[in-house]
């Protein structure tokens, strides 16, 4: 039996503040996937899809998760955030700009991950440590622009929130 | 998920556990001095706080897996279910004697950890039944955790080690993690320790000794050779995590 002959299930999810339903899904089909490729979210992005690379990290339920490892069906009744939803109205969010500024972005694969985590790691903890920050980001990985510009990005953050 | 992204797996149904609350709580029972932690409570929950307080070496090992985005979604249910010899809680739950509370269509029951795990990837789950809750004791004594892997996020564990002193009682157990088929209890290199030292409150131990407790610990260890490491190194990296956690416990 193939995947698409197993069920057309229809639920709901709430991503960025929205409804979205779902129809003629496979019930296996991960978030990340349903976020791509049913509800035109591209900005978490696939690649190891098993947890390692973080490139596809959105936060559901106010944590940081893998969506390569939620079950989109069994996010129903949770709220969703990915990184199409952090910044107002298609603006970049301060985060973002400090990416640019510092060049933590070179092929722009990880980025959208690294965005979400530290947005999640600022919003839970506004003054962070460097080795807290490294942490914090240790299931992204980044494999061109290194992890100092990246560092040197959420400083940044930092000491203009703080200013 | 890992399964369906990448082994092709393709589940015809789903039961969605996420809203079940009594599945994501966890309790401290003083008067029985346990703590009993809810199957889908998450490692980051575990890492920090109360628990952490009474079962120190849970949380050193729920620390240890994988990463943030990993540590709030996964559980010691999906350990359970699972049953890799790699599981990094697991040793804790074998060095604690936990008791697996299981629920199903039969209705509930309680089992023992040692008869839980039965090998790589098998457990004492009938079809339909899942785990519930853990409950394991709140010990009065040192407890620690220790891992071996290729860097210190992200990894599945080469070997590790759970060790528990009860003060108390004047005993030590000690259960070690990916270097068998299931997670193992070295109950030989327990009883030599007990027979050679007194491990009560106020114990020492000297250097020679604490070497010989690896190697006796090391020799119940049945590892294998493959993609992550050898057997040879695995058995290396039991004696010296052995022979660390049990200096700390009396340090």
């Amino acid at each position: 039996m193939s995947a698409q002959e197993l069920g057309h299930e229809i639920y709901t999810l709430k991503v960025n503040g929205q409804s979205h339903p779902v129809k003629d899904a496979w019930i296996g089909e991960s978030l990340l996937y349903v976020l791509r490729e049913r509800l035109g979210l591209p900005g978490a992005k696939g690649a190891c899809e098993q947890g390692e690379c973080g490139s596809c990290t959105v936060v559901m339920d106010s944590q940081a998760v893998c969506s390569c490892l939620v079950m989109a069906a069994a996010a129903v009744d949770t709220e969703i955030l990915t990184v199409e939803g952090l910044g107002e109205n298609g603006s970049l969010t301060d985060i973002q700009q400090a990416f640019l500024a510092a060049g933590g972005v070179q092929c722009g694969f990880c980025t959208p991950g690294f965005i979400v985590a530290v947005h999640h790691l600022l919003d839970s903890n506004p003054e962070p440590s460097d080795d807290q920050i490294r942490e914090s980001l240790s299931g992204n990985i980044c494999r061109c622009t290194g992890y100092g510009r990246i560092l040197e990005a959420v400083k940044i953050v930092i000491s203009q929130r703080g200013a | 998920m890992v399964e369906v992204n990448l082994h092709g797996r393709q589940p015809q149904t789903v039961v969605n556990l996420r809203r079940v609350e009594e599945l994501r709580e966890w309790s401290y029972r003083p008067t029985q001095q346990t703590v009993t932690i809810g199957s889908a409570v998450p490692y980051s929950v575990m890492e920090t706080g109360k628990i952490a307080e009474l079962v120190p070496a849970l949380a050193q090992a729920a620390r240890t897996v994988g990463s943030p985005q990993i540590r709030a979604a996964g559980t010691l249910g999906g350990n359970l279910g699972t049953c890799s010899p790699a599981g990094d809680s697991l040793p804790v739950l074998s060095a604690l004697n936990a008791v697996i509370h299981l629920i199903g269509p039969q209705g509930t029951r309680d089992i023992p950890w040692e008869e839980f795990m039965l090998g790589v990837k098998k457990n004492a789950l009938n079809s339909g039944e899942f785990v519930h809750s853990i409950t394991v004791p709140v010990v009065q004594g040192w407890q620690g955790y220790a891992k071996v892997g290729t860097r210190n996020a992200m990894v599945i564990a080469t070997a590790s080690a759970c060790l528990v002193r009860d003060a108390d009682e004047g005993l030590i157990s000690i259960a070690l993690g990916s270097v068998g088929p299931t997670i193992i209890r070295c109950s030989q290199a327990e009883k030599w320790l007990l027979k050679t030292t007194s491990l009560r409150v106020g114990a020492q131990i000297n250097a020679d000794l604490a070497v010989e407790f690896g190697r006796r610990v090391s020799d119940e260890a049945t590892p294998i050779d493959d993609h992550r490491s050898t057997a040879a190194y695995r058995r290396h990296c039991v004696a010296i995590l052995a022979q660390r956690l049990l200096v700390r416990s009396l340090a």
